[in-house]
């Protein structure tokens, strides 16, 4: 009896949309355009998160030691550092070699004859774990004895955290505002379906059909016009992603961007995909349905 | 069975359709409810087959309270009524015996029950020829014996049939009274309501006439006790 309704309901959910051909279309392209949507924003905000963690990884302070300290005294204060919150590494730069550094960087080594190694400080180049909170790693920096001066680019990070906060928040947003867009779209098509078989859908209830076997039909239709919106988008967003990343970026030589490689998203991608889809078909179903099943 | 007990039903409205109806029918058997428009008939209807609630008193329709009655088991006090509309109400693009296949399938019957007993009620009907056909390639009459026969296929304990003859000509509603009597006749308890008075004296079987949402006269007399 239980394969007989299986049946039932699958080949039910199927004439249903041949039966609304052009809303079901209509149905499956406002999910593909969602999704696509959602899909481009949701990859934007993940490389723009990648760019700005390889720029983080770049970020670093600058910690002098002070420069009484000897070389031996300088180097101690090292594990210190390290044991800082919010420290990922702590590498320590002997004035010498900073000069040398420094000296290194002019063409002509020649304007600072006469100066020695003496004029810099021993100094400490501070790696953070996140840079939102570097304000608050300078200032225990400073608190670390023998700790001078700390230079850190405080307007900097916070530039890279605002652009990520924005990019996730305007995301997050559209996600949101699609979905419910794509639940109306699909709750009005299986609406205007349940609209015309409402005679039907009396006539269960009257000989008795449960709720729930009313409702299958139904579920299935939505479940089906949201897998196949997904499957569509995945392959859609495929292209256009590849397109954009492989062709586009090459060819304008933007190449100090390093972006994701679809085969590294495309599995959590198609998985976001259908269970939004699946969702938007389903919830959309059960919405449309429910004023039918109250008497 | 079915008993009315002291039924009161007042809509958002205002309007008391009811107003302290009591009544029984009991199993196996034949009645005419009868009375103008606006009587309380639909509203009677409507209480049996659980369409509505009371508002006061109590209504018990083959052993279920539906005063009481859990949303979640409603469906199965239905499975032990059939309804017949006077707008017969079949699905347009099926035929006559998926139609009637229809009924037992959304209750979750096998295809090997629904092979059984489909053709069984069909001929009971006399439309065993006509299977094939869909509802608007049969005549008025034939429409209403579709509906019965969908009525009858999950053997209900009850037929309620609205007035069944509504869209008939007198030829074709005795020939419709008359099955619902045969079925009657195989133990199923039938309640047919009417404004019909010559079909309702052709039948010598027991009227129950409501106006104004009371009963008026309950017994065995005729269409006369409702014209009073």
């Amino acid at each position: 009896m239980r394969g007989n309704r299986f049946t039932y309901y699958i080949r039910e959910g199927i004439n249903s949309i041949f039966s609304h051909g052009f809303m079901s279309f209509a149905s499956i392209c406002i999910i593909v355009a969602c999704l696509i949507i959602m899909g481009s924003f949701t990859l934007l905000a993940l490389n723009v998160d990648k760019v700005i963690d390889t720029m983080e990884s770049q970020n670093e302070i600058m910690a002098f030691v002070n420069e009484t300290f000897t070389d031996e005294e300088a180097r101690a204060i090292g594990p210190r550092i390290s044991a800082l919150p919010n420290v990922e590494k702590a590498v320590f730069v002997s004035r010498e070699d900073a000069w040398d550094d420094f000296v290194s960087t002019y063409e002509n080594p020649g304007f600072f004859e006469g100066l020695d190694s003496s004029v810099a400080r021993d100094r400490y180049v501070v790696y953070l774990q996140d840079i939102s909170l570097m304000a608050q790693t300078q200032q225990a920096l400073r608190d670390v004895p023998g700790i001078a001066a700390v230079n850190a680019h405080l307007k900097i990070s916070e530039g890279f955290v605002r652009i990520r906060n924005v990019v996730t928040l305007v995301s997050l947003l559209l996600v949101a505002v699609l979905f419910v867009i794509s639940l109306f779209i699909m709750s009005n098509t299986i609406k205007l379906t349940t609209f015309e078989r409402r005679d039907e859908i009396a006539i269960m209830k009257m000989v008795g059909a449960t709720s729930t076997f009313i409702r299958w039909p139904f579920v299935v239709q939505g479940l089906i016009l949201g897998l196949i919106g997904s499957l569509v988008s995945f392959t859609l967003e495929w292209g256009i992603y590849k397109l954009l990343t492989e062709k586009l970026i090459a060819q304008s030589g933007i190449s100090f961007l390093t972006v994701i490689p679809f085969s590294a998203v495309s599995v959590p991608l198609l998985v976001a995909f259908a269970v939004v889809g699946l969702g938007v078909g389903v919830i959309g179903s059960l919405l449309a349905i429910r004023n039918y099943l109250k008497v | 069975m079915v008993q009315f007990t002291d039924v009161f039903k007042s809509y958002e409205n205002g309007t008391k359709a009811l107003r302290g109806v009591s009544f029984t029918i009991k199993d196996g058997e034949f009645a005419f409810l009868v009375g103008p428009s606006g009587s309380g008939k639909t509203t009677i209807i409507k209480l049996l087959t659980g369409e509505i609630a009371p508002t006061d008193g109590r209504v018990l329709v083959n052993d279920y309270d539906l005063g009481s009655i859990r949303f979640s088991r409603m469906p199965y006090m239905r499975r032990t009524l059939g309804v017949v509309f006077q707008d017969y109400r079949l699905i347009e693009d099926k035929t006559v015996y998926e139609n009637v296949a229809f009924a037992m399938r959304v209750i979750g019957a096998s295809n090997k029950e629904i092979r059984r007993r489909v053709p069984y009620v069909l001929e009971l009907v006399g439309l065993d020829k006509r299977t094939k056909r869909r509802p608007q390639e049969l005549s008025g009459g034939e429409q209403q014996r579709v509906a019965i026969a969908r009525a009858l296929v999950n053997n209900p304990r009850l037929i309620i049939a609205d007035e069944p003859t509504g869209n008939l000509d007198p030829a074709r509603s005795l020939e419709i009274m008359m099955l619902l009597q045969k079925i009657n006749e195989l133990g199923t308890t039938v309640l047919v309501v009417t404004h019909e008075k010559e079909l309702v004296e052709s039948f010598s079987k027991r009227v129950i006439a409501i106006d104004g949402g009371k009963i008026i006269s309950d017994g065995m007399g005729g269409y006369y006790n409702y014209e009073r």
